[in-house]
């Protein structure tokens, strides 16, 4: 009969009408600033800089960074700027390194491309999931320098937390074998004559 | 005491028209009145914009505004800044004396069909012997806006709208006409108020509106489609067809102008629900003989915000007709019932009270329904769609 689906019709949005009301399971919004869901753990928006140590006053010493500019280079927009320092401090391995004089990245440029993160050899670029970033001043409040930049470990543990883990598991695996060959190096020192098969192994991984 | 409920505004109106000079009484008058009705309806319309979007918000499950003022219903303040302090833009090609005045007298055509809408017990503007008449009248020069929109914008999907619009609005003026007339044979008068009177009073508790017999109800029904269509309402809403011609005939509508064919749009529906009361729900009359303490002008607007939620629910409910299907619909189901319904309503006039009468006249609805109804569906193959080179 004519009229027959039109009423089926209006009995479905009847029932989602007043649903809508009584089940908080039919509404999929997500009132966002009350409300905040958690982003996906693979979520990455802005790169930022990794420093070891637990307290925010190490992010200069803690820095991964040993401004080698990769990234500076690799980057597709152009949107890092990186002034290596003219001395050395040691890295987290406690080899003598550079750092970066400046380190800057302009937010308004950077596509979110994850390639800064991929080339970087020393774990010392990561993405974030911050994403409140909105500021009155485009220039200034988007170039973010690199103590806007600095973020810990602890937070990127955080942020990807499998990601981290794994990122965690290789440095300390390395840093491992470098003491194993200082220490392989101080019986060296001490027994010049003794052969040091772990040395030699830690040397061809390096 | 509820006497005084009643007549309250008839009432207030007068004392303050007593102030006045005595040549100026009518004028002052006809003034306060005017004034009311932009008041109420304009911000009936405020309401309506918020109630619509949470109702289609809920329809979806979503929540709909609720950001502005308690459960966001001051909405339509925000919107009204909003389109205030948007630039205007005018297409330079445009014709722009016409594209200016199209949203003015539109909104100026919609507020005239208030005239003579009675709103509450000697609660009308005019009691004009032809109020129905004056009522599709001014409601046509409403038509002749949106044409005017359309053409003078210089522009091919608003001439599409506009188009698609006066072929639409002719079609279904010709239902909701005749589908108005068995009212005025039942009546035996064109003016709005007397219409009113006719359906006073009750058998039982039940009132004697004219939705309540065969002829009515049908008339009721052809009446509110054909007013759907007339708003240019989902799911008549081809002539703005966002999804194909963008806006249609207001797509070079900026800023306050825009907000001047939304109201447009709405007091026109209003005042067209507002006839489909004063024709077929008994105006301003209560529904039981028992509430009738409760004052006209409430009915009246009861009546009218059910009429907007049947709106909105159906909005939220079907998708846009195709335009072969809304011509189709107009010219082979709405004439034909309507055509029928005038007979129906002349045989219910003439033939004596009696199960009999009910018998006739309902068959004489059903089965029409049924055959119009089966003649429309031939042909309909309903079935999962394949798409041959999607996918």
């Amino acid at each position: 009969m004519l009229g027959e689906g039109i009423a089926q019709g209006l009995m479905e949005t009847a029932r989602n009408f007043f649903g809508s009301y009584f089940s908080k399971d039919r509404l999929t919004t997500v009132q966002y600033p009350e409300e905040v869901r958690p982003p996906a753990e693979a979520a990455r928006n802005f790169p930022f800089l990794i420093y070891d140590g637990d307290r925010r006053e190490d992010w200069q010493a803690g820095m991964r960074c040993v401004a080698c500019q990769i990234c500076e280079k690799e980057c597709p927009p152009k949107c890092i700027y990186i002034e290596k320092s003219k001395d050395k401090k040691p890295d987290a391995l406690g080899k003598p390194q550079f750092y970066p004089a400046v380190f800057n990245i302009d937010i308004s440029v950077c596509m979110s491309c994850q390639i800064c993160v991929e080339v970087c050899p020393f774990e010392a670029i990561k993405m974030d999931t911050e994403f409140e970033l909105s500021t009155d001043n485009r220039f200034g409040g988007l170039l973010w320098d690199k103590e806007r930049l600095a973020k810990s470990n602890a937070y990127y543990g955080e942020i990807h937390p499998t990601e981290a883990a794994a990122v965690d598991a290789l440095l300390a695996e390395e840093r491992a074998k470098v003491e194993a060959k200082a220490k392989a190096a101080a019986a060296a020192k001490a027994g010049p004559s003794s052969p040091n098969p772990a040395s030699t192994g830690a040397s061809s991984t390096q | 005491m509820s006497e005084t409920a009643d007549q309250i505004f008839v009432i207030m109106q007068r004392w303050l028209v007593g102030h006045a000079p005595a040549g100026l009484q009518s004028t002052f008058s006809s003034l306060l009145s005017v004034i009311a009705i932009l008041a109420a309806f304009a911000s009936l319309f405020a309401v309506t914009t918020v109630l619509e979007r949470k109702g289609l918000g809920r329809i979806q499950n979503r929540y709909g505004p609720n950001r502005v003022g308690p459960f966001g219903f001051l909405q339509p303040i925000a919107d009204g800044i909003k389109s205030l302090t948007k630039e205007d833009v005018v297409p330079q090609a445009a014709d722009k004396a016409v594209h200016f005045i199209a949203p003015v007298v539109l909104v100026l055509a919609a507020f005239s069909l208030y005239a003579v809408l009675p709103i509450g017990r000697n609660m009308v503007l005019a009691n004009l012997d032809a109020g129905v008449l004056f009522f599709f009248a001014v409601g046509s020069v409403m038509e002749l806006t949106i044409f005017m929109a359309g053409w003078s914008s210089h522009n091919k999907y608003s001439l599409l709208g506009a188009m698609r619009a006066i072929a639409q609005m002719i079609s279904y003026e010709v239902p909701l006409i005749l589908a108005s007339v068995t009212v005025i044979m039942a009546a035996g008068s064109l003016s709005t108020v007397a219409i009113v009177e006719k359906q006073g009073g009750y058998t039982g508790i039940l009132p004697h509106w004219f939705v309540f017999t065969p002829w009515g109800f049908a008339g009721f029904g052809l009446f509110m489609i054909a007013a759907t269509a007339e708003s240019n309402r989902s799911p008549f809403d081809l002539p703005e067809g966002e999804s194909e011609i963008i806006a249609g005939y207001y797509i070079e509508y900026s800023g306050f102008k825009f907000a001047l064919f939304f109201l447009g749009e709405y007091l026109g529906m209003f005042a067209i629900s507002g006839l489909g009361i004063t024709l077929f729900l008994g105006g301003w009359a209560a529904p039981f003989s028992f509430l009738t303490w409760i004052p006209s002008y409430l009915w009246f607007f009861a009546k009218l915000l059910a009429m907007i939620v049947v709106f909105i629910w159906i909005r939220g409910t079907l998708p846009r007709l195709r335009m072969d299907q809304l011509m189709s619909f107009a010219w082979k189901f709405m004439l034909p019932m309507a055509l029928l319904n005038l007979v129906t309503a002349g045989v219910w006039r003439f033939s004596p009270q009696g199960a009999l009468r009910w018998l006739v006249c309902g068959l004489l609805v059903v089965v029409p329904y049924l055959l119009l109804g089966r003649g429309m569906m031939q042909g309909w193959k309903l079935e999962k769609r394949i798409y041959r080179f999607a996918e």
